[in-house]
């Protein structure tokens, strides 16, 4: 089974390579960038097919180790 | 004194602060590998050091703080045992839930290394018995995640209690942005946990103790700390 942890930072932390990104694709000319907020994606490979049990160690997994809850929000997808 | 310095993989400021440990108290420390379930019988004082931990992958400090030997060192905090972090130390114990809030990226995006200046804000802690309050020190930095940040309930309660103990200041100890190196909020540099008994600071006071290397200031920090710890015993 396969999975995917977004891990983003949450509202109002300031983000200072987001802000570092945002420069630089302003000065590459690209249009319309408004702002940018930098991010981590897991794509996570699982043994089984119980997708509840699966979504519960992706849980686990981000809690643990893949987020820090204090700055940053998580989003899990079972991918199939 | 019995001191145990942490070492994981990627760290490198073990050997500095094992030789700090050693001059000031004059006992050898003894050094800990992460995989360790267990710290030395008698340890007063766990020294947490600074470097790259596990190449500062995921986030830094991140994947240490999951380390077996860190379950001993939260069981020898919740007796009350001392525990000092510095630099990638300070990053271990706010990944491992010892420390409030969070190191993130300084502010100017670069990597610092200088000496800066320190406000202690208090002489009536073991991490700064060594000092007088509102003394101004000179200690070396270097890091580009130094730059700390908490929630504003987090950060009234650290002021509130009186737990921020390290400042970034002016040379004549007053507050300003522009020696504010990393852009933490208020300033902060080091702080200590809710019992008193846990302290995190990025900069490296174990590299200024010696006159052939120039500043001494670091010396009142450990000083202070074999002092206290003489005085509990």
């Amino acid at each position: 089974m396969k999975a995917r942890v977004t891990v983003t930072l949450k509202t109002g932390v300031l983000d200072p390579q987001g802000k570092a990104i945002e420069g630089a694709l302003k000065s590459l000319g690209v249009g319309g960038v408004a702002s940018v907020r930098q991010g981590k994606v897991f794509d996570i490979e699982l043994d089984g097919a119980d997708k509840g049990k699966a979504e519960a160690a992706l849980k686990e997994a981000a809690e643990k180790l893949l987020a820090n809850t204090v700055i940053e929000n998580y989003r899990i997808e079972v991918t199939g | 004194m019995k001191a145990a310095v942490l070492v994981f993989p990627g760290i490198n400021r073990e050997r500095d602060m094992a030789r700090t440990l050693k001059l000031i108290s004059g006992q050898e420390p003894a050094m800990v590998w992460h995989a360790e379930p267990q710290l030395p019988a008698g340890t007063d004082l766990v020294v947490i050091p600074g470097g790259f931990s596990y190449g500062d992958y995921l986030r830094c400090g991140a994947i240490a703080a999951r380390a077996p030997v860190m379950d001993a060192v939260r069981a020898h905090a919740a007796k009350g045992g001392l525990v000092l972090g510095v630099c990638n130390g300070f990053q271990i114990l706010c990944e491992s839930g010892l420390l409030p809030g969070v190191l993130m990226r300084n502010a100017a995006l670069k990597f610092i290394c200088k000496d800066v200046y320190l406000r202690v804000e208090r002489s009536d802690t073991p991490f700064t018995r060594g000092y007088n309050a509102g003394q101004v020190v000179r200690v070396p930095v270097a890091h580009g995640e130094g730059n700390y940040v908490a929630d504003e309930a987090t950060l009234a309660k650290l002021e509130g209690d009186g737990r921020v103990l390290y400042r970034y200041a002016a040379p004549d100890g007053s507050l300003d942005p522009a020696w504010n190196v990393n852009g933490a909020i208020n300033a902060i540099a080091g702080i200590l946990n809710d019992r008193g008994n846990v302290l995190g600071m990025m900069p490296h006071p174990e590299n200024h103790v010696e006159a052939a290397l120039g500043p001494t200031d670091g010396r009142g920090l450990f000083a202070g700390l074999v002092d206290h710890l003489k005085q509990a015993a």
